[in-house]
Formats: structure tokens, C-alpha cells, sequence
């Protein structure tokens, strides 16, 4: 038993951590320490830095331009993103289409798809959600029906992140009425031009516009753009559920931001009340890191997907996340009215959301419940 | 990095889980409890046997040289098996010796503690003193001792005690030059308190600093025992969800009981997470600060997990949990105790943020 990374490990990291000094831009870096609000032109710009170097995709297979690094060199670098307070990579192309048209896309879905995904020429979104369709996906109304050149969509989707950004929407629809519900399901990719969608803005209680609503109403989508066969897209949302995320728990991200916190709550640390809380969570951090590794050195020596372990990590890392921006609330003057003070505040009611969006902490609890305790 | 026990050790590990599903059970273990010694001398032979007592001993006295993650597997085995036998005290006063005693002493002492011959008990705690190992009474005067000690694991049986005194003083007596006051501790282990009166304490060098470490040592272990029993308490409470029937269905499939269950199985990884970062920081780091800051953070998680887990397993097991008749009312008693061994949540909660 060794805890340490190996030698090429650091030096990898070390690599990592060089580059990113270098290459992460002074004004993005400056908006993520201020908690700034993050434009299209933000994100995209990082993305497309990321992917000049030949580094925004590293899992894809390398004939596509992933990296070829193994599980232990991806966690490595997704944690130095996320530790150099670098821009969020939006997930929904990258990770998540990407992932499914890898698995289960056609050779010209591949080919017409994912080099634009690689490059941000497109930014995607997802349509999963619906308004009676939350955690009980499966129960989801929008509708396509099939005529002899395409489907046409009917319906909703809700909470959809950064709908007005996108290009294109990835879809759960309902293509068979059926006995099973899971059974009717098929999944569909959807050109955000395509007359007859409207997206409407859903602000949330920090102020911020970050999710949609978008309705379609007789959207004509082509049969080309059928993922896998009719019918099966809830094995498709199956699969990417399950797909490897072992960077769920985002802990370079949250290492940045106790020793932030840490920074800013100095005057407070004499209070020992607010002391004991902040080294609670300190220690919380260290136990999910290790239990991550101890996740990742399986993973890597099983060669099994990790499965429902990756809800423990999306529970606790959460959780984590969300007791940091509260202490950092807490820890600011209660009387300052300055735009960082300002900013703390928007963030713990933003951070809120961590618990609910991706299969919310109770989902993954019945996850875990069924997968891995056979309740 | 590398999570896994090494072949030898994972062996061992196995080997000790077999011997305690075999001569360990339930019922056997409470006979154990109940008997006078309130320890079971065959077992004791058999650890000594497998190599228990050796372990962390330097092969020039017969042992093996290993260190805490050797022993991690075997600690998590004794939590689930909830052993009494005074393995660790037993160990906190050869690694006492080994560290801080003559190369004379260490020839006299060690070698029949690697055979099991001899068992040692570590008198650090006096009225008073909480967890702290320096808030001590004791006075030393050249070769004289002179003190009380209070809840000394493992003291009735040993054959040698070391004893801590005022400014950091360690020194070894005979067992029979303190007077001993047994009982049973809350988890079935036997205890004393001590009065000391030696006229042939023998100095060992290491002062506070000894101390500290050989306590980090013990504390790295509990965690690893905690996580042991952490892990039954979880296995043995699913099943119970899944047999127990009420309202005509497994009770299992209330999630209000499921949810609740999931946090437990949480809590038992992540005690185990730190259990192994305080086993390994133990064996492989040098800076006593950066090993003393991990095994208190281990620590802290282990005593929250270990009442979380618990508290919760008695109350899904309903009235049965608070029953005798079940195992996992011994569990919680066992974690009760190792939660508080070495220093509770809070006392490890204000060491971590001092370092």
C-alpha cells in the first residue's frame, strides 16, 4: 500500500501544472477567482486552447484525438484543471455526446460530429429533463413521431444548462407509447436552428441565466440523426450514466477553493466554533480524495467501469462544495457590501443547486441502494 | 499508488479471518468475555504462532520488521471479530522498548514478546488526564516511581508495564511492583487502575516525542480496527433490512431505511479511506508533523463514522439491536469505546488544526 503517486506520475502532474501556469489566461483566471460570470466566448475560448495543445479530450480513443493517457493520468489532469481554477470544460459535448456517439453512433455520425465537438465549432446541450419528468426520467412525454423522412418533436425540456449557447441539443424522446415506458425511448440530436424550437430563459435565485426551458412544436428532425435504433435510447442513457466519471467528486476543484477559503476566513480562525467547522471539512476533503484513489487504483487494476461508486463521490464531493461556499459566506463580513462579498453570497445560493442537478443526492442514494446493496 | 495489500499481508489477513470464524464466534467470544482472565490464553498462543507479536519487531529479536499497513488487515479482522485479547497494548510497550530501551533491555524484553511469552501493557492515562500524555502526575526520582494510573488496557495480564511520568519520563517496571485495581471496560476489554510503587524502574529514552509517535502508531491501528467493525455493523444491519418483515414486506424496501443504510456504507468507506492514509503515513512518512496531522484527521473521520454507524445500526435492528442476544450491540459498544480511544473527535479536531 502506497498513496503516493509514482514518479512519472509527478512528473506528469508537475507537466500538467507548468503548462496550465502558462497557457490559462490572466482575464479567465482572474473571473474564476471573482466568481465573475463566465461568457460563450469565455468557455469556448478555453476549450479551444485545450484543444490546440490536444488536451480537451483526453478518454476519446486517440484516432479521434483523445490522449491515450491512462485512467490514473486522466483523474491527474482533470484535478489540475479544476485545482488551477481553470474555466469549466461544459461536459455535454465533450464527455456526454461524445461518449455515446463513440459507443453507439454510425460512422458518419462519428465523423460528422465529433471533430466539431473537438474543436467547439458546436456547442452542445442536453435534453433531458422535462417538467413531470425529473428524477423519474423515464417518464418523459416529448414526443417524436416518425413520418417517412424524419421525426417530428412535440414537447418540453426543462432545466436545460446553457440551451441559449447551443448549437445543438442531444433528447430523450418518446417514439412508442408502449407497455414498457423504458422500451419507447429513443435518442435524438437536434439542430438548435431548426424552426419550431423556442428556448426561454429560467433564472435561479442567485440572478444567474444559466438554464432554459425549450419547447419544441413540430420540429422536423432528420433519421440520420437517430442515435442508435429506435427504441433503445434509454440503454443509451443508461450507459452514459455508468460511463467513467472519476472526477465526480471534483476534488481539485474544491482543494482550490478550502485554500481560498482558508485564506480569507484567517481573521476568523480564533473563533474556535468557526475553526472546528472549517477543519471538519478540510478532513471531509481528505477522506473523498482518498476514497477516490481508492476508487481510480481499482478501476484501474479491475478495468471495470466505476459504476455506482461514482455516487459516493457525487454525494460527498457535493456536499463538500456546498459546505465550502457556506462557510466562505459565513466568514465574510456580514456588513460588507463590496462586489466579492456580493459574489460570495450569489455563489452559496448558486451552489445549492450541486445536490439536485445530475441525479440528485437522493437519486444516487437509490443507486447505490439498488446496484450495489441488492435492496 | 497501490491500495492493495501485498500478498503476504493480504495472506495474513486471510489466515486471521479464518482462525477467528473458526474459534472466534459469537459464542465463543462470549465465553472468552465472561471467563476470569477475560482473555482466551489458546488464542493468544495462536496469534504468537501466526506471528502476530512479531510483526512490528525488528528481525534482530526475532520479529519481522514490519509496520502499521502489516497490521492494518489484521485489525480490521479483530474489529469485525471484536477480539479481546491484548494484542495492541501489548505492542505499544514492545515498540516503547524498541525505540527507547538498551540494547540490553531490548535482548531481555523483545524476543520473548516475539514468541508470546510476554505481554506488556503501556500506563499512560491517570484521573484526570484525558487524552493528553503529558498532564502527568507520576513522579520519578533516578530509579524510583511513584504514581497512580488510571484504565490500563491490558494490565492485569501483563507481565511488564511501561509507565509514563512528569517531563516525559518512560520507564519500565515489573508488573508485580504495581498494585491493580481490574475491571472490564464498557467493550468487554480488561482493564485496571494502577497504583505504582517501583524501586527498580528502568529509564527508557524518547520522552513526549516517543510517545506521540507509539500513540499515532495505536491510533493508525484503531482506525483500521474501528473500519473493521464499521463494516460488520453495516453487513449485518443490510441483511437484517433484508430479512426483518414488517407491514408484509422486507423492510429493506422502505427508502427512508434504504437512504439511511446507503450513508452507512459511506461512512464505513470512508473510515477505511483514512485508515489507510493514517497506516501508510505511519509506515512511510518522516515528518512527525505531516504523519501526527494525517492520523488526526484519520481519526476524526473514524470516531464520527464509528458513532454514525453505530447509532444507526442499533436503531434500524429496532429492539433487537439494544438486545445482548445480537452481536451489533457488542459492535456498538466496541465502537463506542474506539471512537473515544486515543483521543475523541474534538481532541484530534484541535491537534489537527494545531499542526
Amino acid at each position: 500500500m502506497d498513496l503516493n503517486y509514482s514518479q512519472e506520475e509527478i512528473a506528469f502532474r508537475d507537466d500538467v501544472r507548468t503548462w496550465l501556469e502558462a497557457n490559462l489566461p490572466q482575464d479567465l483566471r482572474q473571473k474564476m477567482a471573482d466568481y465573475a460570470h463566465l461568457s460563450k466566448d469565455d468557455l469556448v475560448r478555453w476549450h479551444r486552447i485545450l484543444a490546440r495543445q490536444g488536451w480537451v479530450a483526453p478518454s476519446w480513443p486517440k484516432e479521434w484525438g483523445g490522449t491515450g493517457w491512462n485512467v490514473v493520468q486522466r483523474y491527474i489532469f482533470e484535478e489540475e484543471l479544476g485545482y488551477a481554477g481553470s474555466p469549466p470544460l461544459i461536459p455535454f459535448g465533450l464527455t456526454m455526446c461524445a461518449a455515446v456517439l463513440l459507443q453507439f453512433g454510425s460512422d458518419a455520425q462519428k465523423k460528422r460530429f465529433l471533430p466539431r465537438i473537438y474543436n467547439c465549432d458546436d456547442f452542445w446541450c442536453q435534453g433531458y429533463s422535462e417538467p413531470g419528468s425529473g428524477s423519474d426520467l423515464a417518464s418523459l412525454k416529448t414526443k417524436a413521431v416518425r413520418e417517412k423522412d424524419g421525426y417530428i418533436v412535440n414537447g418540453q425540456k426543462i432545466w436545460t444548462t446553457l440551451a441559449h449557447y447551443a448549437d445543438w441539443i442531444f433528447c430523450l424522446v418518446r417514439t412508442d407509447a408502449g407497455e414498457k415506458r423504458q422500451d419507447g425511448i429513443s435518442f435524438l440530436l437536434i439542430d438548435m436552428k431548426t424552426p419550431g424550437i423556442t428556448v426561454r430563459p429560467l433564472i435561479l435565485m442567485d440572478g444567474a441565466h444559466e438554464v432554459n426551458e425549450v419547447f419544441f412544436d413540430d420540429v422536423k428532425v432528420p433519421l440520420g440523426n437517430l442515435v442508435h435504433q429506435e427504441g433503445k435510447g434509454w440503454t443509451v442513457a443508461k450507459y452514459l450514466l455508468g460511463h467513467e466519471r472519476m472526477n465526480t467528486g471534483r476534488v481539485g476543484e474544491s482543494k482550490r477553493q478550502l485554500a481560498k477559503l482558508k485564506k480569507f476566513a484567517a481573521p476568523r480562525l480564533q473563533d474556535l466554533r468557526f475553526r472546528d467547522r472549517l477543519s471538519r471539512l478540510e478532513v471531509e476533503l481528505m477522506a473523498l480524495e482518498i476514497t477516490n484513489l481508492r476508487f481510480l487504483d481499482r478501476m484501474r487494476r479491475t478495468g471495470q467501469p466505476p459504476g455506482a461508486d461514482v455516487s459516493m463521490l457525487k454525494i460527498k464531493g457535493t456536499e463538500i462544495q456546498q459546505g465550502i461556499t457556506e462557510l466562505m459566506m459565513q466568514a465574510a463580513d456580514p456588513a460588507a457590501n463590496d462586489a466579492f462579498s456580493a459574489a460570495i453570497r450569489k455563489r452559496y445560493l448558486s451552489m445549492r443547486k450541486t445536490t439536485i442537478y445530475a441525479g440528485s443526492n437522493e437519486i444516487q442514494r437509490n443507486i447505490i441502494a439498488k446496484m450495489t446493496l441488492g435492496l | 499508488m497501490n491500495f492493495d495489500y501485498s500478498e503476504e499481508q493480504q495472506l495474513l489477513a486471510d489466515s486471521v479471518r479464518r482462525l477467528l470464524q473458526k474459534d472466534y464466534d459469537f459464542e465463543a467470544r462470549k465465553k472468552i468475555v465472561a471467563s476470569t482472565d477475560g482473555f482466551s490464553p489458546k488464542v493468544w498462543a495462536t496469534f504468537a504462532e501466526m506471528g502476530l507479536t512479531a510483526l512490528p519487531l525488528s528481525p534482530d529479536y526475532g520479529g519481522f520488521g514490519g509496520g502499521a499497513v502489516d497490521l492494518m488487515g489484521v485489525m480490521e479482522a479483530f474489529g469485525e471479530a471484536l477480539v479481546v485479547e491484548p494484542l495492541v497494548p501489548t505492542l505499544l510497550g514492545a515498540l516503547l522498548v524498541a525505540k527507547g530501551g538498551s540494547a540490553e533491555l531490548k535482548q531481555a524484553i523483545l524476543p520473548a514478546v516475539a514468541e508470546g511469552k510476554m505481554k506488556l501493557a503501556f500506563a499512560h492515562t491517570e484521573p484526570g488526564s484525558r487524552y493528553s500524555l503529558s498532564a502527568i502526575r507520576t513522579q520519578a526520582n533516578g530509579t524510583k516511581l511513584d504514581g497512580e494510573k488510571s484504565a490500563v488496557l491490558g494490565a492485569p495480564m501483563a507481565d511488564k508495564l511501561v509507565v509514563s511520568a512528569q517531563g516525559g519520563g518512560l520507564f519500565l517496571i515489573d508488573r508485580s511492583d504495581a498494585t491493580p485495581k481490574a475491571f472490564r471496560t464498557l467493550d468487554g476489554m480488561v482493564a485496571a487502575d494502577l497504583a505504582i510503587q517501583s524501586s527498580k524502574a528502568i529509564p527508557l529514552e524518547g520522552g513526549i516525542e516517543l510517545m506521540e509517535e507509539v500513540i499515532d502508531f495505536a491510533t493508525a491501528l484503531a482506525c483500521a480496527e474501528a473500519a473493521g467493525a464499521m463494516k460488520f455493523a453495516c453487513d449485518t444491519t443490510l441483511e437484517y433490512l433484508k430479512t426483518r418483515k414488517q407491514f408484509g414486506v422486507p423492510i429493506g424496501t422502505f427508502q427512508a431505511l434504504q437512504h439511511r443504510i446507503v450513508d452507512l456504507y459511506i461512512a464505513y468507506e470512508q473510515a477505511r479511506s483514512m485508515a489507510c492514509l493514517a497506516c501508510s503515513k505511519m509506515d512511510l512518512s518522516e515528518n512527525p508533523a505531516d504523519r501526527a496531522r494525517a492520523v488526526s484527521a484519520a481519526k476524526i473521520k473514524v470516531a464520527d463514522g464509528a458513532r454514525q454507524v453505530s447509532q444507526e445500526a442499533v436503531q434500524l435492528h429496532g429492539g433487537m439491536g439494544m438486545s445482548e442476544e445480537l452481536k451489533i450491540s457488542h459492535t456498538f459498544r466496541r465502537l463506542t469505546v474506539l471512537a473515544q480511544q486515543y483521543g475523541d473527535a474534538d481532541h484530534h479536531l484541535e491537534r489537527f488544526a494545531s499542526l
